[in-house]
């Protein structure tokens, strides 16, 4: 079942074309690992995907209704961003955290429950900005996961995160999908990952150039080359900047 | 002693007051701190000195002139700040300064400063009425209300605005909703410190408690009981010792942050 459908999507900064032209769509529970270079359109394409961003031309439909119609969509959607910014000494606990995102409080079990999802239940009562990069990510999806969302959305989540870190971050992204059933959109530039992770693909560079299996586009080898190489320079342009 | 103090009216009045604006300077004034507006109480206090000018000049009542100058500024600034992209500090110093410029040409106009004045630049608690009191109250509790019933979506807009408007929550409304609950705290606040010291309630205790690393409500808890603390300690040694409340209170609130800044460095808190 079709649960996103993206048709004629265009959109246009001043003397710029961000997304030219994209369609494509998304089944229930399929795990979509989105690549492509740095001004690929990624966080532009997510942006007009969570309501962030309005101008643009074509549609968008959530459950088969026009995100422009109604916000009632994002009920039923976690995003965890990039690299989320917020004040390194706000006074927020990891609990704090994911309440703030708690639309319907209830038994506060459920809080416990999303950090164990997550391999945090230890650290509940400690602050966020004391965590490191990868268990802030960590509690970022168990924020987005308390809603009990159908789809996640991931904006290069484990950029500038430790190894280690990005292992276990990718065992909680297999389980939520595999066991939980929850459908994943995850833009990443690790290569290794999406291979190991993800069963469609869709590769961008303002348009869409492929849009298909895991298999069919690993089995591609100019694509791959192609897509290695803009996630390689990418990564060292990250790592460069930060 | 204390006792003794405590049974006359006025200063009856002047506790029961401090406190509530301690509560509501300590609350409103998180928000503010952690949005990094720690400025932004000083610029709508200093816009309400050209609120003040006006009323004495005028012959309405000051406050309620200065209610009206302080919000329609701020609200105008934070218009002005969004749409052409003009940095916090800037909007403050613009904000500041054209309070400030209003109420001395207007004082000039009318025929130069009066003791009403300087009490409401460097505050006049002892002085506060009954009626005072009342509206203070009531204000404190109107605010209070409406910050518990947003408390979820203030906190989460305040702690990343992004994040908050994906999940549905009205960003910009609520940006605009706490200019508006700091204009009306700092005007309602000036007769406690005066329109100089004002920024020192929104800040100091906020600071203080960010520093002991506790979660949201513990920090919100911690604010407010040193704010408390402060104004009463500040009112109470002020009569004692025949020095000035403003100035006292706010002393006492900077202590207080020396004490737990020297234990942060110790290592006694984390």
């Amino acid at each position: 079942m079709k649960i996103v459908e993206i048709n004629d999507l265009t959109v246009e900064y001043p003397g710029v074309k961000a997304l030219d032209n994209l369609s494509f769509s998304i089944n229930e529970g399929d795990f979509l690992g989105i690549i492509g270079p740095n001004g690929a359109g990624k966080s532009t394409l997510f942006s007009c995907m969570l309501g962030i961003l309005t101008n643009y031309q074509g549609t968008i439909k959530f459950f088969e209704k026009d995100i422009k119609q109604s916000r009632n969509y994002l009920k039923q959607i976690g995003y965890v961003p990039q690299k989320p910014v917020f004040e390194k000494n706000f006074p927020a606990t990891v609990k704090d955290v994911i309440r703030m995102a708690w639309t319907n409080p209830s038994n506060d079990s459920i809080i416990d429950q999303v950090l164990q999802q997550v391999w945090m239940h230890e650290l509940g009562n400690r602050r966020i900005g004391d965590l490191s990069g990868g268990q802030q990510q960590r509690v970022f999806i168990a924020k987005a996961l308390v809603n009990k969302p159908k789809i996640l959305i991931l904006d290069e989540p484990v950029a500038g995160v430790d190894v280690q870190s990005s292992e276990i971050f990718y065992s909680i992204l297999r389980e939520l999908n595999k066991k939980e059933k929850i459908t994943i959109i995850w833009s990443s530039h690790d290569m290794d990952a999406v291979n190991k992770l993800v069963n469609k693909v869709a590769c961008l560079n303002q348009t869409l150039f492929f849009h298909g299996s895991s298999n069919e586009f690993f089995e591609n080898e100019n694509l791959v080359k192609q897509y290695s190489e803009a996630s390689m320079q990418q990564h060292m342009h990250f790592h460069e900047t930060h | 002693m204390t006792l003794e103090i405590l049974s006359y009216g006025f200063m009856q009045r002047a506790i029961i007051s401090g406190i509530a604006i301690a509560i509501l300077c300590s609350v409103v004034g998180l928000f503010l701190v952690l949005r990094r507006y720690s400025l932004f109480g000083d610029a709508i206090a200093h816009s309400s000195f050209g609120g003040i000018a006006l009323g004495l000049m005028v012959g309405i009542y000051p406050l309620w002139t200065a209610y009206a100058v302080s919000l329609g500024s701020a609200l105008v600034i934070t218009r002005i700040r969004n749409r052409f992209k003009i940095s916090g500090d800037a909007s403050v110093a613009i904000l500041l300064s054209a309070g400030i410029a209003i109420g001395l040409v207007l004082i000039s106009v009318s025929g130069g400063f009066t003791i009403d004045i300087f009490s409401f630049l460097f505050g006049s608690i002892l002085l506060v009425s009954t009626n005072d009191t009342i509206l203070i109250l009531g204000l404190t509790g109107v605010i209070l209300v409406i910050i518990l019933l947003l408390y979820r979506q203030l906190v989460y807009s305040t702690f990343n605005e992004e994040q908050a408007k994906v999940s549905g929550i009205p960003v910009e409304k609520l940006n605009y909703l706490i200019i508006f609950l700091a204009g009306i705290t700092v005007v309602t606040s000036i007769q406690l410190v005066g329109i100089l010291l004002i920024s020192a309630l929104f800040v100091v205790p906020n600071v203080t408690a960010i520093m002991y690393g506790r979660g949201f409500k513990q920090t919100a808890l911690l604010s407010i009981g040193f704010a408390v603390f402060s104004v009463v300690a500040g009112i109470l040694a002020s009569y004692v010792f025949d020095i000035t409340p403003s100035g006292t209170i706010v002393l006492v609130s900077i202590a207080i942050f020396a004490i737990t800044l020297s234990m942060k460095s110790l290592n006694i808190i984390k």
